[in-house]
C-alpha cells in the first residue's frame, strides 16, 4: 500500500513532527515500502496466537509507598531550555 | 618492542596493578596517548573526560587498593546517563544535556572505581547499523578507515578494537552490540532481556533494549558482566534471578555440549566466505568434543519485518518525551506550545529517528493497530516458540553474526530497507529476549568476521563457556588492526 500525503500529514500531526513538503513526499515513499515489507507477515496465520507483549513473566512490580529523597529541583531545572521561579516555562497554551 | 599498557586486557591490567608493577595513572596516561594518536582517524568519542580520569586514577593510586576493576579505564556509549558529564545519545536534540543522575550499569562500575575515559559515538537514539546516523560525525572502522564500524554502538566497538579503551558498555536492541563487535573483531555480549538494569539508559524500544559489554577477550567480558548484572529496584523489568560468577565457567571444556546451527541463518544472502568460517568454527567445536547438529527456526524470516513494527512503535512512545520543555533543544521562535513541540522535534531529530517515529506512530494509530502492531506481537510469540523448541534439545545455537563484513561509509545511506537487512541474524534474538554474543572467528579479505552464540534465557554462563573454549583454541582475538600508526 502507498501512503497518501494526507495520511503522512495526519501521522506527523499525531507524532508532533513538523515536516517539509520534501520530507512528506520522501517519508511517504519510504514508509510505504517498509509497510509493504511488513505485509509479508500476513502469510502467517495468527488467529490463535497469544501476542507476546513482554518477555519476562513479571506483572505489576510494586515497592513500599515510602517517601525517598529525589533529585533537587535546581538540578533538574538546570537542563530546562527555559525556567522561571522554579518552574518550566513554555509559550502560551490557550 | 615492549607491549604498551593501552594494548592490554582488563585482566592483564588487573594482574599488573595487583603486583604493583604499574599505577592507574600510568594506564590512563597510556590510554590518552593512544587516543590522541588515533582518534582523529577513528573518531570513536563524542566526549573525552581526560582531566577527571587522571584525577580519579591518582586518587585510586593514593588509596593503593587495586581490588576488582579499580583503576581500570572504561568507555561508555553516549546513551548511558552520567551525572555531570554530557550525554547526547548521538542526537542534536540532546547536544547539551547533562544528566543529574547515573545509569545503574555505569554506577556499578563507578562504585568499583573503574575510570571513565569518555562517552562513545553512536547512531542517534541507537537507531542504525553504521554509526553514520550520529548527529555529530561518523566513526571509522579501525580495520579499514573507509568502512563503518557497524552500529548503533559503533564508537564502543571501534574504541575497543583500536585500543582506545580496554572495555566499553553498549546497548543492543536489534544487534547494536553484536553487529559492531563482529565488524570490528571484538567480543560483544548482549545478555538476556532483564539481566542488566536499563535505569538511566536512554530508551529506544523498552521491550527489546538491553545493556551489554564490548571487550578484547571473553574473560574480560565475563568479569565486567559479573559487575553490571543483577536486579535493580529502579528497573521493574530487571530480573531478580541469581547471577553466577561468569568467570568460573571459563574452563575450556565443551565436551558433550550440544550445539545447534539453524539452517535459515545460512541462507538470506549470507556471504559464502562467512558461512565457510562459521562451518569451520563448528568443526572446531566438534574437535573439542561438542555435539553439533543442524536445526530449523522456521519463522526466522519474519523476525525482521515484525521487529520494524515493534521497535518503532515503542520508540514513538519513548521519544514523545523530547518536547523541548524539560531538557534538550527548543525552538524558541514558536508562538504556541504545539508548534514549539513540532518545531523543536523537527529541528532536533535526524532523518532515521523521524522515520521510525512516523512508522511507529502509524503502526499504533487507530485503524492500523491490529493489522500492524498486534500482528507483529503475535509473530514475536512464534519466533520465541521456535527458539524454545530448539533449546529443549540443545545448549547453544551458533550462527554468523552478520550476513556480510563491514560495508563502506556512505554505501548504504540510500534505501532504509537495505540497511535494515544488516540486522537480519541478530534481531530474532532480541525478539525472543535471549542472550547473544559475537566473538571473532576469522577474517575475510582483511576484515573481521563474527560468530554469534545464542543461549537460553539467563544462561549467559554457557555462552561464556562455549566462547572461551573457541577463543582459547584460536588466535583471532589477538589480531590487531594496523591503523597506519606506530
Amino acid at each position: 500500500m502507498a501512503l497518501t500525503i494526507k495520511e503522512v500529514e495526519h501521522v506527523a500531526m499525531l507524532a508532533r513532527l513538523s515536516l517539509s513538503e520534501d520530507e512528506k513526499k520522501r517519508f511517504g515513499e519510504q514508509l510505504s515500502s517498509i509497510l509493504n515489507y511488513a505485509d509479508t507477515l500476513n502469510v502467517l496465520p495468527t488467529d490463535d496466537v497469544e501476542p507476546l507483549t513482554h518477555i519476562l513473566p513479571v506483572k505489576n512490580v510494586f515497592r513500599a509507598d515510602e517517601a525517598r529523597p529525589g533529585t533537587p529541583r535546581e538540578e533538574m531545572l538546570a537542563n530546562a531550555p527555559l525556567a522561571d521561579e522554579g518552574q518550566y516555562k513554555v509559550p502560551k497554551i490557550m | 618492542m615492549a607491549v604498551e599498557l593501552y594494548e592490554l586486557t582488563v585482566h592483564e591490567l588487573q594482574e599488573r596493578l595487583a603486583r604493583r608493577e604499574i599505577s592507574s595513572e600510568e594506564i590512563v596516561k597510556s590510554i590518552f596517548a593512544r587516543i590522541h594518536n588515533v582518534e582523529d582517524k577513528v573518531k570513536s568519542f563524542i566526549t573525552l573526560t581526560e582531566e577527571s580520569a587522571l584525577q580519579n586514577a591518582r586518587e585510586i593510586d593514593q588509596a593503593g587498593k587495586y581490588t576488582g576493576i579499580a583503576g581500570i579505564p572504561m568507555g561508555l556509549k553516549d546513551i548511558f546517563c552520567t551525572r555531570g558529564v554530557k550525554t547526547t545519545c548521538g542526537s542534536g536534540i540532546l547536544s547539551n544535556f547533562v544528566p543529574a543522575y547515573d545509569s545503574t550499569a555505569s554506577h556499578r562500575l563507578d562504585e568499583q572505581q573503574a575510570v571513565l575515559v569518555g562517552k562513545l559515538n553512536m547512531d542517534e537514539f541507537a537507531m542504525g547499523s553504521s554509526t553514520e546516523n550520529s548527529a555529530f560525525f561518523a566513526t571509522h572502522n579501525p580495520w579499514d578507515m573507509e568502512r563503518v564500524p557497524g552500529g548503533s554502538s559503533g564508537g564502543s566497538a571501534s574504541a575497543v578494537a583500536a585500543d582506545e579503551v580496554p572495555f566499553a558498555l553498549g546497548t543492543d536492541t536489534g544487534g547494536s552490540i553484536r553487529q559492531p563487535a563482529s565488524y570490528c573483531g571484538v567480543v560483544g555480549m548482549k545478555p538476556t532481556y532483564g539481566r542488566v538494569s536499563r535505569w538511566g539508559v536512554i530508551a529506544f524500544a523498552s521491550s527489546l533494549d538491553q545493556v551489554g559489554v564490548f571487550s578484547k577477550d571473553v574473560r574480560d567480558n565475563a568479569l565486567i558482566m559479573n559487575i553490571i548484572s543483577g536486579h535493580d529496584p529502579l528497573d521493574s523489568t530487571s530480573a531478580a534471578i541469581e547471577v553466577p560468577d561468569y568467570t568460573s565457567y571459563l574452563d575450556g571444556d565443551v565436551k558433550g555440549l550440544r550445539i545447534a546451527y539453524p539452517k535459515e541463518y545460512f541462507q538470506q544472502g549470507v556471504d559464502a566466505s562467512i558461512k565457510e568460517l562459521i562451518k569451520k568454527a563448528l568443526l572446531k567445536y566438534e574437535e573439542l568434543g561438542a555435539v553439533v547438529e543442524e536445526v530449523s527456526l522456521p519463522h526466522s524470516e519474519y523476525a525482521l519485518p515484525a521487529y520494524y513494527l515493534v521497535a518503532p512503535a515503542e520508540a514513538s512512545a519513548n521519544l514523545a518525551r523530547f518536547d523541548g520543555v524539560r531538557y534538550g533543544y527548543r525552538d524558541t521562535e514558536a508562538e504556541n506550545v504545539v508548534s514549539m513541540f513540532s518545531e523543536s522535534r523537527a529541528q532536533g531529530f535526524g532523518d532515521e529517528v523521524k522515520r521510525r517515529i512516523m512508522l511507529g506512530t502509524y503502526a499504533l494509530s487507530s485503524g492500523y493497530y491490529d493489522a500492524y502492531y498486534l500482528k507483529a506481537l503475535k509473530v514475536r510469540r512464534l519466533i520465541a516458540n521456535d527458539f524454545e523448541k530448539v533449546f529443549r534439545d540443545f545448549d547453544v545455537i551458533v550462527s554468523p553474526t552478520t550476513p556480510t563484513t563491514a560495508f563502506k561509509l556512505g554505501e548504504q545511506s540510500g534505501d532504509p530497507l537495505t540497511i535494515y537487512m544488516n540486522d537480519i541474524l541478530t534481531v530474532p534474538i532480541n525478539m525472543a529476549g535471549l542472550p547473544g554474543m559475537s566473538i571473532p572467528c576469522g577474517f575475510d579479505q582483511g576484515l573481521p568476521v563474527g560468530m554469534q552464540l545464542i543461549g537460553k534465557a539467563f544462561d549467559e554462563a554457557t555462552l561464556f563457556k562455549a566462547a572461551y573454549a573457541f577463543e582459547q583454541n584460536t588466535a583471532y582475538h589477538t589480531m590487531k588492526p594496523a591503523l597506519g600508526v606506530k
